[in-house]
């Protein structure tokens, strides 16, 4: 089904030319997902489902989550959007289009002079890639996974806090009775006159 | 010919499905109502049954609100993509034999890639109505959600390793002599409580505390969009209902009764299983929520997933 997979990807670039554009960081970021379930499909037309399945899993149901979630609590507003369109003035981007329209132009000439692209007939399942992963490349799924807990342990790092002094020691039930009170009074403090 | 029974059984999962779904509005607070020792709805029709036409006339003439700080675009497609999300996973589960939409070699892949796309519907309702209730619960839902479906997908491999299979079809039929939930009774209550969360039942309803964030991230939702959400989550417990039977309780295998029969019993048995939670236990903070799946639930999954490899190794 060559046209599943032409129709895919022409729907992972444009997806992908929206997301560059968009002004909105969570519809750039919308755009974006869609983008890699085209991915996906195109996996899928390629023979690969176990692939096309975990773009779908961890890329698209999983880290795109955990972007939307940082970039909601940033919270864009119209200030960002206008921002971002200041940005990018009208014109500003015809140079690059140009050179990269060049650069496009001989990517189809070399395609179409050469030889049709083979299709691949055959399937690949999940078994084949796990015995492929833990058979040949055993080394480079070990080498990921260090990648990874290297990873783990400096966000665990970075997010730890150290206890104030006064918290670790002992202190006693009065100590820590005065020492709310006197919070108490400073928040009070803070309210702007007027306030009820 | 293939081609017709192919789109008779499309259309009758989606009859069937969406159906149960209504009546389940009808079915949960007759049965919340008989565990408080209450009578529920029981005016309209028989048993109250028609209860369900009363609250779908209320549900689709409400005025269909869009609030005006709202983000037009987002907010319209946030309740769309938690039912269609739902009602695609429904293409893999094996009803009984041959009635079955899609029979994928990955379809346990599918189900969960469907379930963590559902995600983006509770995220993008919260975010799009620029409303801190709303917010707040789409944060809730992102970071509960995302925490149990690690363990959800890993929960599921003891079954996988045991069946040689992502097919569903070849799980059931892999359950012949012994049901899954004997051998993989950790991976059972592993994925129910992941499936509760996925799902955001109760007691794992956070996003939409009621108590603390009016209604969570569908604060802003009113009339059939509204109605979506509730669709999604009772299409939500009727999928993971299923999935349990499929997995765990061997689908349609069964004697005397025909399988599909076997199917709706077990089926409808989780359903009541999940009301009944509705009805016994209290919501916990968010932090245990959080700790609790991190801290308890993701090792004894792993431990889950190297115990039965290595059992499989060891008498294979």
């Amino acid at each position: 089904m060559p046209w599943m997979f032409y129709l895919a990807g022409a729907v992972a670039v444009a997806a992908t030319i929206m997301t560059i554009t968009r002004l909105n960081a969570i519809h750039a970021l919308l755009y974006f997902v869609v983008s890699l379930l085209a991915a996906a499909v195109v996996f899928y037309t390629l023979g690969a489902p176990f692939i096309a399945a975990l773009e779908v899993i961890i890329y698209a149901g999983a880290i795109m989550v955990l972007f939307i979630f940082v970039v909601m609590m940033l919270n864009v507003g119209e200030r960002a959007v206008a921002m971002e369109r200041s940005w990018l003035p009208g014109g500003i981007w015809v140079g690059p289009a140009v050179l990269a329209a060049v650069l496009f132009a001989q990517v189809v000439y070399l395609v179409m002079r050469g030889p049709g692209p083979e299709y691949p007939r055959t399937v690949v399942g999940p078994k084949q890639v796990g015995l492929a992963l833990y058979g040949p490349y055993l080394m480079g799924v070990e080498l990921a996974s260090m990648l990874l807990l290297a990873g783990l342990v400096a966000a665990y790092h970075l997010g730890w806090r150290r206890q104030p002094e006064q918290e670790s020691k002992e202190t006693h039930f009065d100590e820590r009775r005065t020492a709310v009170g006197r919070s108490a009074v400073r928040a009070g403090t803070d309210r702007p006159a007027g306030a009820p | 010919m293939n081609g017709l029974y192919q789109l008779a059984v499309v259309f009758g999962v989606l009859v069937v499905a969406l159906t149960i779904a209504a009546g389940l509005i009808w079915l949960e607070r007759r049965l919340l109502a008989l565990w408080q020792d209450r009578y529920g709805p029981n005016r309209v029709g028989p048993f109250g049954l028609f209860q369900v036409l009363a609250d779908m006339i209320k549900i689709f003439t409400k005025e269909d609100w869009t609030a005006p700080f709202a983000d037009k675009a987002t907010f319209i497609l946030a309740p769309a993509i938690i039912v269609v999300t739902v009602l695609l996973s429904f293409a893999v589960v094996p009803f009984a034999p041959g009635i079955v939409v899609a029979d994928l070699d990955i379809g346990l892949l599918f189900f969960l890639g469907m379930s963590s796309l559902g995600v983006y519907s509770v995220v993008l309702a919260g975010w799009s109505s620029d409303n801190k209730y709303s917010l707040l619960g789409g944060m809730r839902a992102a970071a509960q959600m995302l925490s149990y479906e690690v363990f959800m997908g890993l929960s599921l491999m003891g079954v996988v390793v045991l069946a040689g299979s992502f097919s569903l079809t070849a799980i059931v039929e892999a359950q012949r002599n012994l049901w899954f939930v004997v051998p993989q009774f950790l991976g059972f209550l592993l994925f129910m409580i992941a499936g509760i969360a996925e799902t955001r039942r109760l007691p794992f309803d956070l996003p939409e505390a009621e108590s603390e964030l009016i209604a969570g991230y569908h604060a802003e939702y009113s009339g059939m969009k509204f109605g979506m959400f509730f669709v999604g989550e009772y299409l939500g417990i009727i999928l993971i209902s299923s999935m349990i039977t499929v997995l765990f309780f061997g689908g349609w295998l069964g004697p005397v009764l025909p399988g599909i029969v076997w199917f709706l019993i077990k089926v409808f048995f989780f359903i009541a299983f999940f009301i009944l939670l509705r009805a016994a236990l209290p919501r916990p903070r968010f932090d245990q929520l959080m700790s609790w799946g991190w801290k308890v639930m993701l090792p004894l999954t792993l431990a889950n997933v190297l115990v039965t490899g290595a059992l499989v190794l060891a008498f294979a």
